[in-house]
């Protein structure tokens, strides 16, 4: 009888044991954000106890402790940050590797109507080339601003145009706001500037760059003297990208409509390729070839990056002195990439939303403050041309030249292309599949069949693609 | 007596409720799962952007979809790429098994090579894909040292060619997993009693005529199981064409194996097409493992009488 009791409890235990950890792993996080948030519930008022703010990486807490004033403490392991008013910010981290962040992100905003309130999302972060998914007035999981109760027209009159515009839905509401702001530039070796033009001022090699038509004249003098003008055909597709006219697909159809802009960089990119002005050795953008090709024993002549591509990439892959870069203007204005700040329609906390948005996006202070400690190019049109004019600016690893000077212009000019939520999958998927038309591996018809394939692979609705002649 | 048998069925008694938290895992997690996963096969299910389609039952159309696709492309990338990396492993590792387990070879340090043709098995697939993506890269290592030694001017485009990747992928196959084959064989070689190699060493027989006339037609079960497990483990074939690739399967999607394709639809969370892809591969899968059913079980006399014999005695 004994034996039975004690094997009747072993048996008990172990399965309850294996049946709890089994149970635990689905829902072990989001009981911990329960309990951790219930101490403090009585602090916020009528607001909630916990903002929940979901992004990617540390970069939205760095820039919110640094210039958000209610900030009093961030724990060590960066998850929860404590504001003065004993509300505490609870940060939910996924990486945007393959996607991760977005499903997430996408599940917790799919239960948002039944989580408690301290699980809620408050805030969530997107980039450019997702955020339209977000903002669609359809899906309604970003809140109107002006629902918070700021007037974009006049919180947010000095932003850049063209940041509001892609924080807008189809119907032009504004649904979201960034700090940060990312016109590009064409960066150049000064080196090389100076042995193919015999001069690496910034004026006149700009001059040599001003548009396409100069720009390949020029290629083929660097061509001359055994110079790559950019590292790959990816380089130049935002450019291309950031100019079409129609969205990819428009709301409510089911078409891709690839653009005639997009024809053109397929054309011009395999014109280019084939007559060496791009490092053949170099297949995209993000990989060890690219990477090598931004050191000093690299003949490739210019980068196409916005601010933080010269601090985040070229400065870390340049091996050679400092000072040997400079920076011009473009051939064609274009934006890369970009954070928005959305607050998540259903949460508990609007007046602290409020608040760090106005702090972070709003507030010409703060993102001067951004933009010297953290080189962002910030959401200020005021600021960012004091700080074209401001030496201080002037960058070391530039030759001492102030890239600001360069930035502030194109940011006003940026036209922004009409986004779609489809937007992120046809962007790397046509970049995917002419690559391979580009090395001469398929024919051009084969490359316009595999983006068919891969596109409507990656989205199910899509029925028909329209190549632009 | 009946006291008696009351006391062995209460030990049958324990004996299911020790299985049980196994039978309830495996039914909450895996079985529920499995039958969904059917289930949504026959359902349009998707994502679009945030917003959720679905599910509608649409019958077989999943089914029929998928047969108008490059799936049946898809499937002859899979069964290339294993037998790239399969019929180098198969030969290696015979010819591994039968030097070490050879007696008269002596060959010293037996464990440490066994370690060694082991160790890249050890290795995380993807991780092992990453370090090829980066040794065979056009201005990696591998390019270097063939240009400092003269063997090539221009740096070659290793994954730019079919030719190319599928190499690649093929030998990285055959390189993790050469060594677990080897001990499966090895294994299976001693099994075989000296008796018969003494023999036939006393009656004159060479190594060749051994080994095919000995060695091969006595491990033939082991040499089935591991062709079979080989191509139910190629049908999955995974994660190091999707490193390598980059996703895509590229160039012009030859490397792409079912299971990437496979992935690419979860990439929409579009359950219903996945489901369907799911289901075929469980068929093909299925077929595969009846086969090697047959083999372990049915077709070899010898193993299968002594058990009934043993089942006989018991009820007697």
């Amino acid at each position: 009888m004994k034996k039975r009791v004690v094997s009747l409890l072993m048996a008990t235990a172990i399965s309850a044991s294996l049946l709890t950890a089994c149970g635990g792993s689905g829902s072990g996080t989001a009981n911990a954000t329960g309990e951790t948030g219930g101490d403090a519930a009585a602090a916020g008022g009528t607001e909630g106890a916990v903002v929940n703010i979901y992004s990617w990486n540390d970069e939205f807490r760095t820039r919110l402790e640094a210039v958000y004033p209610e900030v009093e403490s961030t724990s060590d392991d960066g998850t929860v940050t404590k504001l003065k008013d004993g509300v505490e910010i609870h940060w939910i981290i996924n990486p945007n590797q393959d996607g991760v962040y977005q499903q997430k992100l996408d599940e917790a905003l799919l239960n948002q109507a039944t989580a408690a309130d301290d699980d809620k999302v408050d805030i969530f972060l997107s980039e450019t080339d997702y955020v339209f998914k977000y903002t669609d007035a359809d899906a309604d999981v970003a809140m109107p601003l002006t629902d918070l109760g700021i007037d974009p027209d006049t919180d947010l009159a000095d932003q850049y145009p063209f940041t509001r515009t892609t924080a807008s839905d189809q119907n032009g509401v504004q649904r979201g706001s960034t700090w940060q702001c990312c016109p590009g530039l064409l960066v150049y070796r000064r080196d090389i500037a100076k042995d193919v033009f015999g001069t690496d001022d910034p004026a006149a090699v700009g001059e040599k760059v001003k548009d396409w038509d100069t720009l390949k004249a020029t290629a083929a003098e660097l061509k001359a003297k055994g110079y790559y003008t950019f590292a790959s055909y990816a380089d130049t597709f935002r450019l291309y990208g950031n100019s079409i006219s129609e969205p990819w697909v428009t709301a409510g159809e089911t078409t891709v409509k690839v653009d005639p802009q997009i024809m053109n960089w397929i054309k011009d990119s395999k014109e280019w390729l084939d007559a060496g002005y791009f490092d053949k050795t170099v297949k995209g953008q993000w990989n060890d070839d690219w990477n090598k090709s931004m050191s000093s024993s690299s003949k490739v002549f210019a980068f196409l990056l916005p601010a933080w591509g010269i601090d985040f990439t070229l400065n870390p892959n340049w091996d050679g002195e400092t000072g040997a870069w400079g920076v011009t203007n473009p051939p064609q204005e274009y934006n890369w990439g970009g954070s928005y700040i959305h607050a998540a329609t259903g949460t508990d906390n609007p007046q602290h939303v409020k608040d760090i948005i106005l702090a972070l996006t709003a507030n010409k202070d703060n993102l001067i403050k951004i933009s010297r400690d953290y080189l962002d190019f910030t959401n200020t049109v005021s600021g960012m041309q004091e700080a074209a004019t401001d030496a201080s600016f002037a960058s070391d690893f530039l030759g001492g030249q102030n890239a600001y000077e360069y930035f502030a212009p194109v940011a006003e000019n940026i036209q922004i292309a009409p986004l779609s939520s489809y937007d992120q999958g046809c962007v790397e998927l046509i970049q995917n599949a002419f690559s391979d038309y580009f090395q001469g591996n398929v024919d051009y018809d084969r490359a316009k069949a595999n983006f068919e394939t891969a596109i409507k692979e990656r989205y199910p609705d899509i029925t028909e693609i329209q190549w632009a002649e | 007596m009946n006291k008696k048998k009351q006391h062995h069925l209460s030990y049958a008694k324990w004996g299911y409720i020790f299985i049980l938290p196994f039978f309830l895992a495996f039914f909450i997690f895996s079985l529920i799962p499995l039958v969904d996963t059917v289930r949504y096969s026959f359902y349009e299910y998707y994502r679009s952007g945030i917003k959720e389609i679905g599910p509608t039952f649409i019958g077989l159309e999943n089914y029929a979809e998928l047969l108008k696709s490059d799936m049946v492309a898809y499937a002859g990338n899979t069964l290339i790429l294993w037998v790239i990396g399969f019929i180098p492993q198969i030969v290696i590792a015979l010819l591994l098994a039968n030097w070490f387990t050879d007696v008269r070879l002596k060959i010293r340090g037996k464990q440490f090579f066994k370690i060694i043709i082991y160790l890249p098995n050890l290795i995380m697939a993807s991780a092992f894909a990453m370090l090829f993506f980066a040794l065979f890269s056009t201005n990696g290592p591998i390019n270097s040292i063939l240009m400092s030694i003269g063997l090539t001017d221009t740096p070659i485009d290793f994954m730019g060619t079919t030719f190319g990747t599928r190499s690649l992928i093929g030998l990285m196959n055959f390189l993790m997993w050469f060594g677990n084959t080897t001990i499966m064989l090895m294994a299976a070689i001693m099994g075989i009693s000296p008796d018969i190699f003494e023999a036939a060493e006393l009656d004159g027989c060479g190594s060749f005529r051994r080994f095919f006339s000995i060695t091969l037609p006595l491990i033939r079960p082991i040499l089935a199981y591991t062709l079979i497990t080989s191509i139910i483990g190629g049908l999955q074939m995974f994660d190091v064409p999707q490193i390598l690739t980059n996703g895509q399967g590229n160039p012009d999607r030859t490397s792409m194996t079912l299971i990437m394709f496979l992935n690419s639809h979860l990439k929409s969370r579009n359950y219903g097409m996945a489901g369907a892809l799911s289901v075929y591969l469980f068929i093909v899968s299925g077929i595969l493992c009846f086969f090697v059913y047959r083999m372990t079980n049915g077709g070899d006399d010898s193993a299968a009488k002594p058990r009934k014999h043993a089942k006989g005695g018991k009820k007697a």
